[in-house]
């Protein structure tokens, strides 16, 4: 765990009303059009537990979509994230799911589809004070903050893949903070999420996916 | 450097010679890896934020999401240029500024939660009144938000800042601790001071609700957040004029927790009791 810092307490600088339901959301959002390539032509957002209920009063769907467009929890444009949206010719819906309450009181599936036609769906957790975790890709549980750079790979879950993995990064000077590896089945598809201190270097997807068994990998810089 | 309450905290000043400001800040350049410089750069970001957002409201009307406040701000200046304000300057002044940064958070804008988005109007509107009645510099003003950042650690690391968890007292009582320390150190007085100040803050709002009306961070919060501002002055003032407290701030803390545990969930952020219960409340939800 990092530790608490003064602007943990004097902080975030957000676009307001609410640190879980508005910042948090909009980070949610602004981590997720980090993991699929723009541009997107459609996004749809499922809401659970307390932003099921209280979305509207708390802009909680202009903080997602202006997340979804780039915009960092700070950035005033997400008052007009949905004219924004509309210019920019990006199709959204909101669905409150209010029957599956076995999930964070602050829960969002964000489902993102771009003009390549890929599709991805991100489920991410506000947590209070403006932080947030992503907890599945695809429905395949993954965990990270995006408070530090990381490297996501999905690859097939296969002897010698993480090795490969760490040794890119070993050889490119990154220092390993966290690393976990998370599958749908045995021998079938594998995410293994690095956070690492400081920034990324150019180059890692690349590299990373000189390993055959490796099929995708995305980069989230902090 | 670091310090896990208190009570360590109190006896790295007085190793150091130093105010808690200094201690926060050696804190924060070193578990951050992070330059002194780096930081008072960050420090002066949020305090411009901080700024505009109790400003702005002044002198233009902003429509809340919800629509249970804007315009109070206004309000008050307006009765304080009349001349027939009771409060005295500096909290008249600090009262209006931290009702206006509750209404530019309500309606969207810009602020800086201190600790959080709901209780964002304290911290600002007590030191940016102090500063307009004592001339006190921004550099100076940086201190206090180091300060208050202090206190506000320490309730995260030994308490909560969460209404949902704590209630109210958690929100806008922390905030109002940070800021009754705050203005206690920008007023010369000495570090045991300032967390007296803070114990005080804690003491007084002991067992605050958290019941926002329809679950906006609107209604009662603005209203919290004038008392907090109110609150702190009055520690502060205690505090200054060298009134000791029997319990220090680590123990109200303790004291805080165990009470907002021990709130019913609906008297926390649910918005199921308390004001947001109240048949007026409900009637205007219901609209």
């Amino acid at each position: 765990m990092s530790f608490i810092s003064v602007f943990d307490v004097l902080g975030p600088n957000m676009i307001g009303p609410s640190s879980s339901h508005t910042a948090g959301a909009a980070l949610i959002a602004h981590l997720a059009h980090k993991l699929i390539p723009a541009p997107l032509k459609r996004v749809d957002f499922t809401l659970y537990g307390s932003f099921a209920r209280t979305y509207q009063g708390h802009g909680t769907d202009r903080a997602l979509l202006g997340g979804i467009l780039g915009f960092t929890p700070d950035d005033l444009s997400i008052r007009d994230s949905f004219n924004i949206a509309r210019q920019r010719g990006l199709e959204y819906s909101f669905t409150p799911n209010q029957t599956e309450t076995d999930v964070h009181p602050n829960t969002v599936d964000i489902r993102m589809e771009n003009a390549l036609g890929q599709v991805m769906t991100v489920r991410g957790e506000s947590l209070g004070g403006g932080k947030v975790r992503i907890v599945a890709i695809d429905g395949v549980p993954v965990d990270f903050t995006g408070e530090y750079a990381a490297v996501i790979a999905i690859h097939q879950d296969k002897p010698g893949v993480v090795a490969h993995i760490t040794k890119v990064l070993s050889d490119r000077n990154v220092n390993i903070a966290f690393m976990r590896l998370s599958r749908e089945a045995k021998g079938d598809t594998a995410y293994s999420i690095i956070e690492s201190d400081g920034t990324l270097p150019e180059g890692i997807p690349e590299q990373l996916k000189t390993n055959p068994y490796i099929h995708d990998v995305m980069i989230v810089q902090p | 450097m670091d310090f896990k309450n208190a009570a360590e905290l109190l006896s790295l000043c007085r190793r150091e010679s130093g105010p808690i400001s200094r201690i926060m800040l050696l804190r924060e350049c070193s578990l951050g890896e992070i330059e002194a410089q780096a930081v008072m750069q960050r420090m002066s970001k949020a305090l411009s934020i901080m700024r505009s957002s109790a400003t702005i409201p002044l002198t233009q009307t902003v429509r809340s999401m919800g629509g249970l406040i804007g315009g109070q701000a206004q309000l008050l200046s307006l009765h304080a240029r009349s001349g027939k304000s009771i409060c005295g300057a500096v909290l008249q002044k600090a009262v209006g500024y931290a009702m206006a940064v509750l209404e530019v958070n309500a309606s969207m804008g810009l602020i800086v939660a201190a600790p959080t988005a709901g209780a964002s109007g304290v911290v600002p509107g007590l030191l940016l009144a102090l500063q307009e009645e004592y001339q006190i510099p921004d550099e100076r003003l940086l201190d206090g938000l180091l300060n208050a950042g202090a206190i506000g650690y320490l309730a995260m690391r030994n308490a909560t800042v969460a209404g949902a968890v704590g209630g109210c007292q958690a929100e806008v009582g922390v905030a109002s601790a940070m800021a009754a320390s705050a203005a206690v150190e920008l007023m010369g007085g000495s570090p045991e001071q300032c967390l007296d100040a803070a114990s005080t803050v804690m003491m007084n709002m002991l067992g605050l609700v958290c019941d926002p009306v329809g679950g906006l961070v609107e209604y009662p919060c603005q209203n919290r957040n004038a008392a907090g501002v109110a609150n702190a002055l009055v520690a502060a003032e205690l505090s200054l004029s060298g009134i000791r407290q029997l319990i220090p701030f680590d123990e109200m803390l303790a004291v805080m927790y165990k009470v907002g545990r021990s709130l019913p969930c609906e008297l926390k952020e649910t918005a199921l009791g308390g004001c947001a219960a109240a048949p007026s409340a409900c009637a205007h939800c219901m609209r």
